[in-house]
């Protein structure tokens, strides 16, 4: 099995020196710790795989739900609370499932959470909201990934052919987008009427809710695009040394504009899901997703200078956070009190992963 | 503008409205005449006109208030132009909504060069535009603050607040005679702030907190949102977890408040007495379906109000139902509770949120 954390490298790259070192240099050779089998065997690599190659993020969440158990008990404990974590963190797991190929790529984007503030505006305008009450609902969700993949594609062609740096392309994209939002929703909050979209959307397939099973989905995709196809490697590849990617044959332009298109989509299905869940859309929705995005693809082991990435680390950086802020509510902690346990476990969960890498390594 | 602040001297007065926000019967009788102008802008019923309207002396009133990318704001924003198109003596120069400081001083600082005749600022943050109003004042130019007070009394001839430790107190209030009138022994209460670093919405909790403890209550959970539709949703879905049963939730603003009834609605939960803050027309709506039990105004025509007051100022005049000829230094509005029973009353002045 190729690794989750897959190691694209670049013909020239020597895997200890090119990277500092500083996150993990383990993933192509590390032994699966705790006696797991060998990444060769089957389904039980499958498995023990990704989770092992990412133990200090496990090990992190798992301290973390025994922290909610022991401190909240039944009230942590339920389905209902897990389903509620799941909930909570899946439009921004979508985002950052999206930002992992572009931080992959070598990129970055500031502007993922206006691009979902514009869409959601732009899927909920009067007129939008008119011609999917005339025809179908589902227009609303294709004005989303619409508008999410045009914001995408210009992010893509400025950065990739424009040759502008990725950090000054979105950050441009982040004013004018929700900007933008602003204008066309007048900064109002647009009320969804349709309630088939809601209740689609908001509903549960087998108890579990549509929100969460369409991040289920995107995580999937995700992980079987970065690793099992000639697309991830190719992103892979760009991402650790364009210039080799380039004299391998990979057009590494157009592979660049794919990776914010992607993003940009992401964003729109980010859209959809937050119009469902607070049944409006509004140009400040997604605010500060960028930051949540980016330290959740960074925590997860996604080198951030690109060349190496993890889906499955995303999802569990994700996760950490929601059952953070979870924890915590369900402990009636302040405001204050949760930014600076945040900032501690941050650290905290960055280091562990890197003890854990080192010590596999050596 | 009707008032029956209390009528003894000007200086009693003064210090009877800033006692107001400690005093809690004091702070709604004192402050009861503040609703009546705010209803005025819409319900020219409610305040009897006096010869003040008729139009005097022509004067420029310089305006400048915060970005309106919240529903509240853009109600603020909105009453304002209204009012003063209503005034044909009245000529109004609104500078872009703003939430650079820097930026605001710079419109005061042209309004100054401007010579205006009077200038209504809602400013961004009161202690930041308290020097370049104070230059206004200098140059002779009233300045009229509304909503956010500067750090000096020299900055401002008037001063026009909302009341959001008065705000806390009403939805305190509120909730004890929910408790009172269900009879409930050892009941939930939980609170959805607003940002926890602004001091107004830790007045707003002080004042709930406060009047709480006047039934013997105190907030069971509690969590801060950002003011958004979605911080709303969150935060309120986490709480509900955090307390599987909830008699009483407050939460403290209703933009905020449709991401938190999106939870509620989500989450099939709806046993609690919901009550809002602010005063949207969505709330409003909510309260006539029955899906929330109240909401707490905070008046989104101070600024209205505050373009009013720079007239009359401008012109010479005072208050028509006060004994005293001048306008008064400090107004403070009042924090009524909207529900099922005054909602027909009350949904004219709701801003779309």
């Amino acid at each position: 099995m190729s690794a989750d954390v897959t190691k694209a490298e670049p013909p020239s790259g020597d895997p200890g020196t090119d990277r500092t070192g500083a996150v993990d240099p383990v993933a192509q050779q590390g032994p699966p710790v705790g006696g797991m089998p060998s990444r060769q065997g089957g389904l039980a690599g499958f498995l023990s795989g990704p989770l092992g190659r990412n133990a200090g993020l496990v090990v992190a969440l798992v301290l973390l739900i025994i922290v909610g158990i022991i401190t909240a008990g039944d009230r942590f404990a339920s389905p209902e609370n897990a389903l509620t974590i799941l909930r909570l963190g899946s439009v921004i797991g979508v985002v950052s499932v999206g930002m992992t190929f572009v931080i992959c790529g070598g990129g970055i984007d500031l502007s993922v959470g206006a691009i979902v503030a514009l869409s959601s505006v732009w899927a909920t305008t009067v007129a939008t909201q008119t011609l999917a009450a005339d025809f179908h609902w589902i227009v609303m969700v294709f004005a989303a990934l619409a508008v999410g993949g045009v914001c995408g594609l210009v992010n893509g062609v400025l950065i990739a052919y424009g040759r502008i740096a990725p950090f000054i392309a979105t950050l441009a994209m982040l004013a004018a987008a929700r900007g933008l939002a602003e204008i066309i929703a007048k900064r109002r909050t647009q009320i969804i009427r349709d309630r088939d979209f809601i209740n689609f959307f908001g509903g549960s397939v087998l108890g579990i809710p549509v929100l969460v099973i369409l991040f289920a989905i995107v995580a999937v995709v995700g992980w079987v695009l970065l690793n099992r196809t000639t697309f991830g490697r190719r992103t892979l590849a760009i991402g650790g040394n364009p210039e080799a990617a380039r004299l391998a044959g990979i057009r590494v332009q157009r592979q660049t504009m794919y990776l914010y298109i992607l993003l940009g989509v992401a964003c729109g299905i980010a859209a959809v899901m937050i119009m469902a869940r607070t049944t409006t859309g509004t140009s400040t929705h997604g605010t500060l997703y960028e930051l949540d995005a980016i330290a959740a693809v960074v925590i997860g082991g996604t080198l951030l200078s690109g060349g190496r990435g993890t889906v499955v680390g995303t999802v569990l950086g994700v996760l950490i956070f929601t059952t953070l802020t979870n924890v915590f509510t369900l402990n009636n902690l302040d405001t204050s009190t949760q930014a600076v346990a945040k900032g501690a476990i941050i650290v905290a969960a960055v280091l562990l992963q890197q003890r854990v890498s080192r010590t596999r390594s050596t | 503008m009707s008032a029956s602040l209390p009528l003894t001297t000007k200086r009693i007065a003064f210090a009877a409205i800033t006692l107001s926000a400690a005093l809690v019967a004091a702070g709604c009788t004192s402050n009861e005449p503040a609703t009546t102008p705010a209803a005025s802008t819409q319900q020219p019923a409610g305040n009897a006109a006096s010869s003040n309207d008729a139009p005097g002396k022509k004067v420029v009133i310089g305006f400048s208030g915060p970005a309106a990318d919240h529903g509240w704001l853009a109600a603020i924003n909105n009453s304002a132009l209204e009012e003063a198109k209503k005034h044909s003596d009245v000529e109004l120069k609104a500078a872009e909504g703003t939430n650079d400081a820097s930026l605001q001083i710079s419109q005061i600082e042209t309004f100054i060069n401007d010579k205006v005749d009077a200038i209504v600022l809602l400013p961004t943050d009161g202690a930041a535009l308290t020097e370049v109003a104070t230059k206004a004042m200098q140059a002779g130019i009233p300045v009229i603050n509304v909503d956010r007070e500067f750090s000096s009394p020299f900055a401002a001839r008037s001063t026009i607040l909302g009341d959001n430790y008065g705000m806390g107190v009403s939805a305190g209030t509120y909730a004890c005679q929910v408790v009172k009138d269900k009879n409930l022994t050892n009941p939930v209460i939980a609170e959805i702030a607003g940002i926890d670093a602004l001091p107004l919405t830790q007045d707003r909790s002080k004042g709930f907190a406060d009047a709480l403890k006047a039934c013997n209550q105190t907030v069971d959970n509690r969590v801060a949102a950002e003011f958004t539709v979605e911080s709303g949703e969150k935060q309120a879905s986490n709480l509900l977890q955090a307390a599987p049963k909830i008699d009483v939730l407050w939460n403290h603003d209703d933009d905020q408040g449709v991401g938190v009834m999106a939870a509620l609605d989500q989450a099939n939960r709806h046993e609690m007495a919901f009550i809002g803050g602010a005063g949207s027309a969505n709330a409003m709506r909510w309260i006539q379906e029955g899906k929330m039990a109240a909401t707490v105004i905070y008046p989104p025509t101070q600024a209205a109000d505050g373009i009013k007051l720079a007239r009359l100022i401008a012109q010479g005049k005072g208050l028509s139902d006060l004994v005293q000829v001048e306008v008064p230094k400090r107004i403070v509005l009042n924090a009524p509770v909207v529900t099922k029973d005054n909602v027909e009353q009350y949904l004219p002045l709701g801003f779309e949120s």
